[in-house]
């Protein structure tokens, strides 16, 4: 028996891709994901060491040394009018950073000053937070001709905040 | 019409790679101070509660925006989730996302608020800062 084949011309035409629908799509996707995009910039996070109110029992431990008070006091407006640390002034922040480096010195590892140093940070309460986060930077560590980070003070606390003015 | 599809696959590809669906820890609301010492961690936190600070002392948590006086009720929620994961609040990392002009006394009541809630570690975020910006 015979087989007739379907109408012969369309075979020899091949498969014709629908571009029509697919750019459809294609678009589609490129919007989303044009409406979506954000640059996006990088954070990091400074840890501080806040124990609780009740101090733990017990006879403090003989290694630690007291902390480093920086005191921070705000102008008016809420800018930085003055950097204390130790009775010392501080004009800028490059000179307090220059300060911690001669405390801290070379030395690293466990039981060196660098490990064991603590900062406390007596802050105004209608200072801008930028400038906290300046000083912070500024005794945790610095970034070396290399991009590397070299790290100065870990422990950083607050005082108690004081009372707004 | 080839062209045209070489590059507009190449488009779809370099917005999809550079796509970032990480961005609900953030808020438009809070412009981070920044820092040359803000990198990334490499390791993520075990824990994180995000906490946003504005720039008029308002606290948003969750999406929630509130006062400080009633931050409280939403950490003792974040305590009973942890609570539930079978993990201890030592674990639990607070995240201060605080605007760069927000006053310092209201960063350290926020901390003082968390720390009567029992939380200990703490974690001040700030936006690397790139040369030349």
């Amino acid at each position: 028996m015979k087989v007739r084949r379907n109408a012969g011309a369309s075979e020899d035409k091949g498969v014709e891709i629908q571009m029509t629908p697919m750019i459809d799509i294609v678009f589609q996707l490129l919007i989303f994901f044009i409406m979506t995009f954000k640059i996006v910039s990088m954070e990091g996070d400074f840890n501080i060491r806040m124990p609780l109110a009740a101090p733990r029992e017990g006879l403090p431990d003989d290694e630690q040394i007291p902390p480093m008070k920086v005191r921070l006091q705000a102008q008016a407006n809420g800018d930085l009018a003055s950097i204390k640390l130790n009775e010392k002034s501080f004009g800028t922040m490059e000179e307090l950073r220059g300060y911690i480096m001669q405390l801290i010195g070379t030395e690293r590892g466990p039981g060196s000053i660098q490990d064991t140093a603590e900062v406390e940070l007596d802050c105004d309460y209608n200072l801008n937070y930028e400038n906290v986060i300046n000083v912070i930077t500024a005794v945790s560590g610095y970034v070396d001709r290399d991009d590397n980070i070299v790290k100065l003070v870990e422990k950083i606390k607050f005082s108690p905040p004081r009372k707004p003015a | 019409m080839t062209p045209m599809i070489d590059m507009t696959f190449q488009l779809i590809a370099f917005f999809m790679v550079l796509i970032n669906f990480t961005q609900s820890e953030q808020n438009e609301k809070v412009q981070l101070p920044d820092s040359e010492l803000a990198k990334p961690p490499e390791v993520p936190l075990e824990f994180p509660i995000t906490l946003h600070l504005t720039q008029e002392g308002r606290v948003i948590i969750g999406g929630q925006e509130t006062g400080l006086e009633g931050l409280s009720p939403y950490l003792v929620k974040e305590k009973q989730v942890l609570q539930l994961k079978g993990q201890s609040i030592s674990d639990a990392t607070i995240v201060i996302r605080a605007h760069k002009a927000a006053a310092t006394g209201k960063v350290q009541e926020l901390i003082k608020v968390c720390q009567e809630n029992s939380f200990e570690k703490f974690a001040l975020r700030a936006k690397e800062y790139v040369k030349g910006n």
